[in-house]
């Protein structure tokens, strides 16, 4: 439209900007309430933490806990295990992040056992790094749980925890 | 619908068709002008109308039985079958339903990729067809968690992490989707309130779907436009619906053999055992129907990549009526697009083949060829074959080969006059 051809707004135009601004606002407040709805609600949040006794534990072992509806590893790696985890170059990982950042103790190493391709819960002492590898796309994980080959963006997640005492892990 | 006027007979039925003109369309869809060369892969129409019938009816029997909670949903389905009076009919006609009209509807799009079904203008039908197919398979995804078997569980939880693959709002997605952390009871009581609503959904679709048939009328396997009526056409009632009727029980025959001798050959094992979230199977496999896509997702070592690859594979039939550049409708007449098509149908197998596979070496390898040959069919064949290729010569009308007293079509006049008017 040229200049000569732009009306000037007049109260029309106003009302009619006007009613579809608020109609807006009122279509989103009624939509936002039914979209919300879907989100984790508030029973699934209460379950937020949980607390794990690891004493039976022997070096080599992993156990897989249940938390907030994932299975969680605890493994309690071997010497040569946490040897293989340090010894390898970062330039080598798809996702690099030093082994000392993801097992602050080192012999426990503690991570979501869901692979991060499409969730799958990976099988422990398989694939081409002899510590984690995932039957449903071919990922392998090596024994810091970080992405070595196959479809996976990035390393296994390590979650918040903390050791309450040297027997109890708390996740979460 | 205004192809002809229409007055009832009787005095009721006048007053009230000027009312509602339901007699109206019924009169329509009777005496609705049909090509009169229309061959039986013309029947799946009919046929997949049943299907949504059928699972709709079972599937509103299996919800008064069933119940959608984690703790409850295994055992239910082992309530239907054992104890319910006909719950194992039911159940395996609803499971083994969803296989057959997903068998139904594969050989109806390649109907229409064969005779050119899906251009102009019959654009928009072919459309409202792939968001049919769309719902279908969100449809029968669902449905496959609901009995919260192994393979439910975790073929839920690998779809639903395909969202995850998404930069940024990935996690919030997913969490969205399961309503919680992980798949869990939050999930499964959304998937049985919107599995028991998309084929609600994809039926006022069908109506849709046939309303924007019957504008310009069926396509036909020799492709070309033809008077309606005339001597090229047959009334809907009875010629087709007989016709329909037939293959109908044909279908329904090996219907039956899948629901009666091997009910549970399509299925996979693992889903008689209660979802566990600590175990993944060693193989999951998508059901049959979903395995070509599911092998374009693998075949892209990339998670992001993988996913926008499976959905391209969709979306690139959603917009084939601008990709195919050929004025010529059916196969028939396209020598050198009728080698691709076969082509096609035997990647879309292999695809479908290697998706049952693990993903590795050969297979993988496999895969990712016919991933690739699956996108040039449609971005770069169709586009450039369509310029290109020299077409065989369209008769003027269906009946006219035949009165021309040859059964070779390439015997067709080849008529100059009827070229430019395509």
């Amino acid at each position: 439209m040229s200049d000569s051809e732009k009306k000037k707004p007049n109260r029309r135009d106003f009302i009619v900007t006007a009613t579809t601004a608020a109609g807006a606002v009122g279509v989103g407040a009624v939509v936002w309430p039914l979209v919300d709805q879907m989100n984790p609600d508030a029973s699934v949040k209460a379950l937020a933490s949980t607390e794990v006794d690891i004493s039976a534990v022997e070096p080599g072992q992993s156990i897989t806990v249940l938390w907030r509806g994932k299975p969680v590893f605890i493994k309690r790696r071997t010497k040569e295990e946490i040897d293989s985890a340090r010894a390898v170059d970062l330039s080598e990982l798809k996702h690099p992040e030093k082994d000392e950042d993801r097992a602050k103790n080192p012999e426990w190493l503690v991570m979501l056992g869901v692979c991060t391709h499409l969730g799958c819960v990976p099988l422990n002492d398989k694939g081409d790094y002899g510590a984690w590898f995932c039957p449903c796309h071919g990922s392998h994980y090596d024994t810091s749980g970080r992405i070595r080959k196959g479809p996976a963006p990035t390393n296994m997640e390590v979650p918040k925890y903390e050791f309450v005492n040297s027997n109890t892990i708390k996740i979460g | 619908m205004s192809d002809h006027e229409y007055t009832p007979k009787s005095k009721v039925g006048k007053w009230f068709n000027d009312r509602l003109p339901l007699l109206t369309l019924a009169n329509h869809l009777t005496d609705y002008p049909t090509p009169k060369n229309l061959n039986y892969w013309w029947t799946f129409g009919g046929i997949l109308t049943f299907c949504l019938i059928t699972q709709i009816i079972t599937g509103i029997v299996l919800g008064m039985h069933y119940v959608a909670h984690a703790d409850l949903a295994f055992q239910s389905v082992e309530h239907i079958m054992r104890d319910v009076n006909y719950g194992w009919l039911i159940r395996y006609v609803h499971a083994n339903g969803a296989s057959m009209f997903f068998l139904a509807v594969y050989i109806h799009i390649f109907r229409s990729l064969y005779y050119g079904s899906y251009k102009s203008p019959r654009e928009v039908i072919w459309i409202i067809g792939m968001l049919i197919y769309f719902l279908m398979m969100a449809t029968a995804f669902m449905g496959y968690v609901l009995p919260w078997g192994q393979m439910s569980f975790w073929g839920a939880t690998v779809i639903t992490n395909l969202f995850s693959a998404i930069p940024l709002v990935g996690e919030s997605i997913t969490n969205w989707l399961w309503g919680g952390y992980s798949v869990d009871n939050p999930t499964l009581t959304r998937f049985f309130s919107l599995h028991y609503l998309f084929p609600f959904l994809i039926l006022g679709l069908v109506v849709l779907h046939i309303w924007a048939l019957h504008v310009p009328g069926n396509n036909n396997p020799i492709g070309i436009d033809i008077k309606k009526p005339s001597k090229d056409t047959v009334p809907f009632h009875p010629y087709i619906v007989i016709k329909d009727a037939f293959a109908l029980l044909i279908f329904l025959l090996i219907f039956a053999f899948f629901v009666f001798f091997s009910p549970n050959i399509l299925g996979h094992a693992d889903n008689y055992i209660e979802a566990n979230p600590l175990v993944t199977p060693a193989h999951i496999v998508p059901e049959w129907y979903l395995l070509p896509f599911y092998a374009i997702l693998r075949s892209v070592p990339d998670k992001l990549l993988g996913v926008i690859a499976m959905f391209a594979a969709i979306f690139v039939l959603v917009i084939l009526p601008w990709l195919d550049t050929s004025k010529v409708r059916s196969t028939v007449f396209r020598p050198i697009y009728k080698q691709f098509y076969w082509f096609l149908v035997a990647d879309v197998l292999i695809l479908g083949y290697v998706g049952a596979m693990p993903a590795e070496g050969l297979y993988l390898l496999i895969a990712r060829v016919a991933t690739a040959y699956y996108f040039a069919h449609f971005l770069i064949i169709l586009p450039f074959l369509g310029m290109k290729e020299k077409t065989t010569p369209l008769p003027l009308s269906i009946t006219e080969p035949i009165l021309g007293g040859s059964p070779d079509m390439a015997m067709a006049k080849n008529n100059s006059d009827f070229k430019e008017k395509l």
